[in-house]
């Protein structure tokens, strides 16, 4: 049984008929080809498919694709303008945030996240935005750094 | 452009990763293409009655159904062990083999018994959910000390005792007699526990068969296509390696899981042949906790001895080294050639012995884990230092000090230090890092304020640790010797294109590292010429010539040099052409700046117009081949020793157990170094490691061989807020034996940052009668333990 679903990807308009147990992390990748959003477990734990959903910042494997009916989506193909990195993804290159790169697209959609709620954080606080998150070669020293330079130059 | 070594110049890799456009394996889609899910055994040990794929062929969607048996119908063999390691008494080590889907029986959760291939993820996932497998179980064995003991379970029919073999290194007289004749020992007896990499990303892998040519395409999460080419053309499937294409693109970390040549590899390719199709597998997470290899898992009695003024006499070891189910790609060299041989630390130890038993147990294989042995080493002599200056009320940083190897550079004058066990270091000036790190964190002010804490009912502890490690690897000889079944140098081939720019194709393999980065400064370093104008490719074994891949902190010291070796054959080519079209002598030109200049004159002619003549010759040296292209090979002459001090300030809550790391200061000494930023990075990622393990990991097997805690919800490692902010600084040492006197950097935090946290939480808690506490530090272990001290 395919659902009808239209939502809004990164600003183009979608409407597909997907099966209901469809994730909203396969819909995006599977459906939409977006492969910057990242599957990295299978219990919510990593953080890797995080993406915003109507201005929240959503474990995309923890929705399915017929929640996101009518909603609103960003992923990290949505960030750069006109092929120049918005400020995350520049402070992220410019601190040495990311290594292998995989969980680095779903920082990234915390990292926006931690500063739309509240532009200029504490060491701390983006720290503890981070805990969602997981990252294995970076030791998220570099990442704070990052979400601070993006903090100051946003 | 000159001048690029030593610069922390941002990466050139980070835009794709940036911006969603890196491509992984999981990404890729195939025309045509099927998906794979595996059934894997859910009981540890049990023989296989009977697998009925009945209902499963009908599923929808489905396209096939294997198992075992039609791969050995097939003439397919198991995944093969690369490193033999014979018992003492000279007997080739056990080695059974590991079928890529089981046969007869399974030896541990998570042992694949069948794949089912559909038409989506979804059907065969579904399907497999369908897949009867009649099993007769069996007792289970988790523990490497249990398994050796007559009346356990056997894996093996024909392996008694669950022994691969038994291995010793070093003067046992010499140690026993060192220890017997000692003023003080010091021992411990632990558990250096099972850890899982768990990179983020999980393996992955694309079959794709090409019956026309009959030719196969691998896409593969490796950190080393190349050798999963070899190993899986040559040992299992009997294909020739000219018709295989192996690819690993952008892979999400791999910390040494993958390293090894995993059945699923062989699954997807020879079913790809099987279907006429592409194949597509994916691990689940859940899936990759009992795929993946494991890592660690010693079971170690240790003693120091020292002197009358605390000097080392002697040190002897004795280990179970648990192996799995089944030998792994590297797994018998990680607890023999890759720990035993670093027992002499940074120590002038007299007399070294170790005593290692090799143990298959109802558990995945173990191989690699970042530092892959020598963490294993490091931790137990840190552990054994500090705790001896506990007990001999000395100050651990004092303590070392006194057996600390004095400085050497390796050169004629001063020359590598020969160990107890089998190594020569490189160069070495242990002493100057130590002080380095002790400045980092003002060592005196914080034992001040440990003092003062303590008045306060606070509990703060300090804790040291000094490392070596052995990377570069390796001299091919040297562990040919040992028991490689391969080679371990590193190739790299640089292909100057006619109009100047470059295409530097080589064999080392980033997952993370930055080697486009790094390998991009080399090359503009040396031929003065933009990084703008360089491309490194790797990961594909159809571009690339040959390569032995990325592990033991080998890219640089031993994949940069390969790399310079070609860009010297490419300066020397150049330099004919160059001293025809200046109507010069060669041996009168130098090359700076990207250009050849007639020394003492104003004659020049730049590096891209020698390139396009070498294209284009037509006003060309007679005889001269055209094309500036070169390959080379290099096979390093020793192992490479970094090595470096650590120290990790931690607040013990005695009332909760909980430990909070409130410091970490790293002094390390990887020689040069390219890229600063980056090494910082590997610095970082490696401490956390580290931390990881002293705080927060080990996989748990119950008895009947269930992981228990087989998910990212149960297996806990470091999250942003369980750190501090990192604290490095460097010195440098260079390696005398290779032209970068790189040494690498890869691995050193966690070899390091695991003993140094563990002392620090037990010298917080040793006014308190806390005397051991296994790994990892849970709130759970810590407040036991201090309750037990208590003698509650």
């Amino acid at each position: 049984m395919a659902i009808p679903i239209s939502l809004t990807v990164n600003g183009t308009k979608h409407e597909h008929e997907v099966e209901p147990r469809l994730l909203l992390v396969h819909f995006l990748r599977d459906v939409l080809r977006l492969t910057g959003t990242h599957v990295g477990c299978d219990t919510s734990s990593c953080g890797s498919c995080t993406v915003v959903v109507n201005g929240n910042a959503v474990k995309s494997c923890t929705m399915l694709a017929v929640q996101a009916d009518g909603a609103e989506i960003t992923t990290v193909e949505g960030l750069a303008t006109d092929g120049e990195l918005d400020p995350i993804q520049a402070g992220f290159k410019e601190k040495h945030g990311l290594q292998c790169g995989f969980c680095t697209p779903g920082m990234i959609m915390t990292a926006w996240q931690i500063l739309e709620r509240n532009p200029n954080p504490t060491d701390d606080e983006i720290r503890h935005g981070l805990e969602g998150n997981y990252c294995r070669c970076t030791g998220y020293d570099n990442i704070v750094k990052s979400i601070r330079h993006a903090a100051d130059n946003r | 452009m000159a001048n690029l070594i030593g610069q922390s110049i941002k990466r050139v890799e980070d835009k794709r990763f940036l911006t969603g456009k890196g491509k992984y394996v999981d990404d890729m889609v195939l025309p045509n293409m099927t998906w794979a899910v595996m059934v894997r055994a859910d009981v540890a040990h049990a023989n296989i009655n009977s697998i009925n794929t009945e209902e499963v062929s009908q599923a929808p969607g489905v396209v096939a159904v294997f198992t075992g048996a039609d791969m050995q119908a097939d003439g397919i063999n198991g995944v093969p062990c690369g490193w033999q390691v014979d018992f003492k008494n000279g007997d080739t080590m056990k080695e059974p083999s590991h079928p890529s889907l089981a046969v007869d029986k399974v030896r541990y959760v998570g042992d694949a018994v069948a794949v089912v291939i559909a038409e989506t993820r979804e059907q065969a996932a579904d399907a497999a959910e369908l897949l009867a497998v009649d099993y007769e179980e069996l007792p289970a064995v988790v523990d490497a000390t249990k398994a050796t003991q007559d009346g356990a379970p056997q894996l093996f029919d024909d392996i008694p005792n669950n022994v691969s073999f038994d291995w010793e290194l070093g003067d046992k007289a010499a140690a026993d007699a060192g220890i017997e004749n000692a003023a003080h020992v010091t021992t411990i007896q632990f558990r250096n526990q099972r850890l899982i990499c768990n990179a983020i990303e999980p393996r992955a892998a694309i079959g794709d068969y090409d019956d026309s040519r009959e030719h196969y395409t691998l896409y593969t999460t490796s950190q080393n296509p190349h050798v999963i080419r070899l190993l899986m053309c040559a040992f299992v499937m009997g294909i020739p390696e000219h018709k295989v294409r192996i690819v690993s693109p952008d892979v999400g970390g791999g910390f040494g899981s993958k390293i090894p040549h995993y059945a699923e590899e062989v699954i997807v390719t020879w079913a790809s042949r099987r279907i006429g199709r592409p194949v597509k597998w994916t691990a689940q997470r859940s899936e990759s906790f009992v795929s993946d290899t494991h890592g660690r898992d010693h079971t170690t009695k240790a003693e120091m001895g020292f002197d009358k003024d605390g000097k080392i006499m002697a040190l002897r070891v004795k280990t179970h080294a648990n192996m799995g189910a089944y030998l792994s790609t590297f797994g018998p060299c990680v607890p023999t050639y890759l720990h035993g041989t670093l027992l002499q630390g940074l120590y002038t130890t007299p007399a070294i012995h170790v005593d290692m038993t090799a143990v298959f147990t109802n558990t995945v294989p173990v191989d690699a884990l970042r530092g892959a042995g020598r963490p294993e080493a490091t931790y137990l002599l840190e552990r054994l230092l500090d705790k001896a200056a506990l007990e001999l009320g000395e100050d651990p940083a004092e303590l070392r000090r006194k057996s600390l190897i004095p400085p050497f550079d390796g050169s004629e004058a001063e020359p590598g230090y020969e160990t107890q066990v089998a190594l020569v270091y490189d160069s070495g000036n242990y002493e100057a890092a130590l002080d380095k790190a002790l400045a980092l964190v003002d060592y005196p002010a914080l034992r001040k304020q440990q003092q003062e804490a303590r008045q306060q009912g606070r509990h703060i502890g300090i804790g040291l640790s000094t490392f070596i490690e052995a990377c570069g690897i390796a001299p091919s000889a040297v562990v040919g010797s040992l028991g490689a079944r391969a080679g371990l140098f590193e190739s790299a081939s640089v292909r100057v294109q006619p109009t100047g720019k470059v295409s530097v194709f080589v064999g080392s393999h980033s997952h993370g590292q930055g080697h486009d980065t790094t390998f991009a400064q080399l090359v503009g370093d040396q031929l003065g010429i933009p990084m703008d104008d360089i491309e490194i490719i790797h990961g594909d074994t159809d571009k690339v010539p040959f390569g032995m891949g990325t592990y033991g902190s080998r890219s640089l010291a031993v994949g940069g040099v390969a790399i310079t070796k070609s860009v010297d054959k490419i300066k020397e080519k150049g330099a004919l052409i160059a001293a025809h079209l200046l109507e010069a002598s060669a041996e009168d030109l130098e090359y700076a700046e990207g250009k050849w200049t007639v020394q003492g004159t104003d004659k020049s002619i730049g590096f891209a117009d020698v390139a396009l003549t070498a294209y284009v010759p037509h006003n060309y040296p007679e005889g001269l081949e055209p094309g500036l292209e070169f390959s080379s090979f290099y096979d390093p002459v020793n192992f490479t020793f970094p090595f470096g001090a650590h120290i990790a300030v931690v607040e013990v809550d005695t009332e909760t157990g909980v430990v909070k790391l409130v410091r970490y200061g790293a002094c390390d000494d990887f020689g040069n170094v390219v890229n600063p930023m980056i090494v910082e990075g590997q610095v970082h990622g490696g401490v956390t490691h580290g931390i990881g393990q002293a705080l927060l990991e080990g996989a748990i097997y119950d008895d009947d061989g269930q992981l228990v805690n087989g998910s990212f919800m149960d297996y806990a490692m470091p999250r942003a807020d369980d750190l501090p902010r990192f604290e490095t600084d460097r010195t440098v040492t260079p390696c005398p034996h290779n032209p970068l006197g790189a040494k690498g950097a890869g691995e050193a935090g966690t070899i390091a940052a695991t003993p140094a946290v563990v002392n620090a939480v037990i010298d917080a808690l040793w006014p308190l009668g806390v005397r051991h506490l296994e790994m990892p530090l849970t709130p759970q272990r810590v407040w036991q333990a201090i309750q037990s001290a208590n003698g509650n």
